[in-house]
């Protein structure tokens, strides 16, 4: 055994320390354990001297690679300075882009649905002059653009073609203090006249103080002035009071809003209704309708509230006769058999049929918007709104046939 | 056998052992080479490649020309290693263990000062290390490792050609005994 030993020493120390590490691999690979102790000293060890190192290198090292980093810092900033602002710009650029596409769609979609014919424009530059309010849009008389004509957006009206020349035209914002046209609001169908002030806001001029308008409420235009189809937005009421014989109402274009680039101009105007909204509150207190009234209302009898005027409730009573008759106003030769207007109850005083209700009923089924002062409300013409409080009224007697047509069967009372 | 090769193959022993490190350069030195190992890397990625304690114990190995000395550097170089590595410990020590013994075995039968048997060598024992240790890999802790034997033979004569010049540099720390 000594002979081995000393014989194959540095073998057996090998085998040794060999086995030994074996047997610790298997130790841990066995028990899925560590050697903590070990670890602990070896990275107590070495960690103290790394984070020293660490130090070192942080204040040496890295303090000239700073100072070499902060060399390239200037120019490197100025190139960031500079791709920055490109970068900006074509941001800007990129935003305009697609507002540009964003208000064309609105255009072409504006444009299909408007029975109105119309080209498009776009605004290229603006009149001479600090207090200018006329654009020039890049569409002329080549295009079909005359003098005249309207020149709007779907959000509202823009102005007018005041010159048209072959590949552009002058057009007058709605701004314009000589600017004019005829507008009428939506919920107090109150009409007026457009009028630029030379700022943003525009005035309403020759409206009654009787008249009521109300502060939001929509302006449209009225297509009395022959330039601007009716129907189309003008802007909503910003203020409004009373004037020494007329309102002063102030209203914020609409179609202007954050200025007009793409604009239309209507080549053929066709009306449109102005859309209903809400109803016009009267001003005083109504109590609701009888229960029968409604019921006793005839089919095809005027309206009241429909038709205020005398000669319209004539005209209804006439046609119910002719077609209780079948008779149809306008056939039939010269000469030919007429109705027999004999037969109408109302005109000549005769008792109305069994089978034939009275032409006009007694009520008025619902108020005619309109703000007069209650003695006016209370006038006993038969253009009076429905609804309004007042004596009942009577049908007439025989012996007045002349006061019948323009009094028919008064509205029921309430 | 040419007169080179003879004198490449001596069966005197080495010339120089009587030229021994002092003992704290042989525990400051395993330690500067596992730092360097871990902490260099860490900006120079390139680096890594460096196998600097296969290296030291290479060296003192083959300088001291001992196989018992030799083993037990290697086994320590190598469970400094192990203790900061995720493996169980005695993998790299088994591994350094062997290379420090058949090192110093080596070198009683070569001209160690030789560049080229420095290169040679260093060569080898970082493929028997590389190798060896993807087998205890593989046998002991049953990993599924790949060997990337053309990757262990470019940074195995990377370090090989590091190896001339830390050797020399080690060379001046000795003194002569």
């Amino acid at each position: 055994m000594d002979f081995f030993l000393s014989r194959y020493r540095h073998l057996t120390v090998l085998l040794i320390v060999i086995a030994a590490q074996l047997l610790l691999i298997a130790y841990q690979v066995k028990t899925n354990k560590d050697v903590p102790l070990i670890r602990v000293w070896a990275v107590t060890a070495v960690t103290p001297v790394e984070t020293g190192l660490e130090l070192v290198r942080r204040y040496t090292w890295g303090f000239v690679e700073d100072y070499f980093v902060l060399l390239g810092v200037r120019s490197q900033n100025e190139n960031l300075r500079r791709e920055n602002g490109q970068l900006k710009i074509e941001n800007n650029y990129l935003k305009n882009e697609l507002a540009t596409a964003d208000r064309a769609r609105a255009l072409s979609v504006f444009q299909a649905r408007s029975p109105s014919k119309t080209v498009a424009a776009r605004v290229i530059g603006n009149g001479t002059g600090a207090n200018s309010k006329v654009v020039f849009v890049d569409r002329g008389s080549t295009s079909g653009v005359e003098s005249g004509m309207a020149v709007v957006t779907p959000d509202g009206i823009v102005g007018k073609v005041v010159d048209s020349y072959p590949t552009a035209s002058l057009v007058m914002l709605i701004t314009d203090p000589t600017f004019a046209a005829g507008v009428l609001s939506q919920k107090n169908r109150v009409h007026g006249t457009l009028k630029g002030q030379g700022h943003a806001e525009c005035l309403i001029d020759y409206v009654q103080n009787e008249e009521r308008v109300d502060v939001g409420e929509w302006f449209y235009t009225s297509g009395d002035d022959r330039i601007f189809p009716k129907g189309f937005p003008v802007g909503q009421v910003a203020a409004v009071q009373n004037g020494k014989t007329f309102k002063e109402i102030y209203i914020t274009p609409s179609g202007m809003t954050g200025g007009a680039e793409e604009v239309l101009i209507v080549l053929q105007g066709v009306h449109q209704e102005v859309p209903a909204g809400e109803l016009a509150t009267p001003g005083y207190r109504i109590m609701p309708l009888p229960p029968d009234a409604a019921s006793e209302t005839p089919q095809g009898a005027p309206q009241p509230g429909a038709m205020g005027t005398d000669a319209d409730r004539l005209r209804a009573i006439y046609k119910q006769a002719g077609a209780d008759q079948k008779h149809v106003y306008g056939e039939g030769v010269p000469g030919s058999k007429p109705p027999d207007f004999t037969k109408i109850p109302s005109v000549h005083g005769a008792p109305p049929p069994a089978s034939a209700p009275p032409a006009v009923s007694k009520v008025a089924p619902k108020p005619k918007p309109r703000t007069e002062s209650p003695a006016r409300a209370s006038d006993p013409t038969d253009d009076e709104p429905a609804g309004v409080a007042k004596p009942e009224r009577r049908p007439p007697a025989p012996a007045q046939p002349s006061q019948a047509p323009l009094n028919p069967p008064a509205p029921a009372n309430q | 056998m040419t007169e080179y090769t003879e004198h490449l193959l001596r069966e005197a022993p080495r010339k120089d052992t009587g030229n021994r490190f002092r003992f704290v350069w042989l525990v400051v030195i395993p330690l500067i080479a596992v730092l360097f190992q871990v902490y260099v890397p860490r900006f120079v990625s390139f680096l890594g490649y460096l196998e600097l304690p296969l290296l030291i114990t290479v060296h003192f190995a083959l300088s001291r020309g001992a196989p018992i000395p030799g083993l037990l550097y290697g086994m320590f170089i190598g469970l400094v290693q192990d203790s900061l590595s995720l493996k169980p410990y005695g993998m790299y020590g088994i591994v350094k263990t062997l290379v420090g013994y058949f090192a110093a075995s080596v070198s009683m039968r070569f001209d160690v000062q030789n560049p080229v048997v420095t290169f040679i060598l260093s060569f080898f024992f970082y493929f028997f290390h590389q190798f060896f240790y993807w087998v205890l890999e593989r046998a002991l802790l049953g990993e599924a490792v790949t060997f990337d034997l053309q990757q262990t033979l470019t940074f195995g004569l990377l370090n090989a050609a590091v190896a001339l010049p830390l050797f020399r540099i080690l060379d001046k720390l000795k003194v002569a005994n």
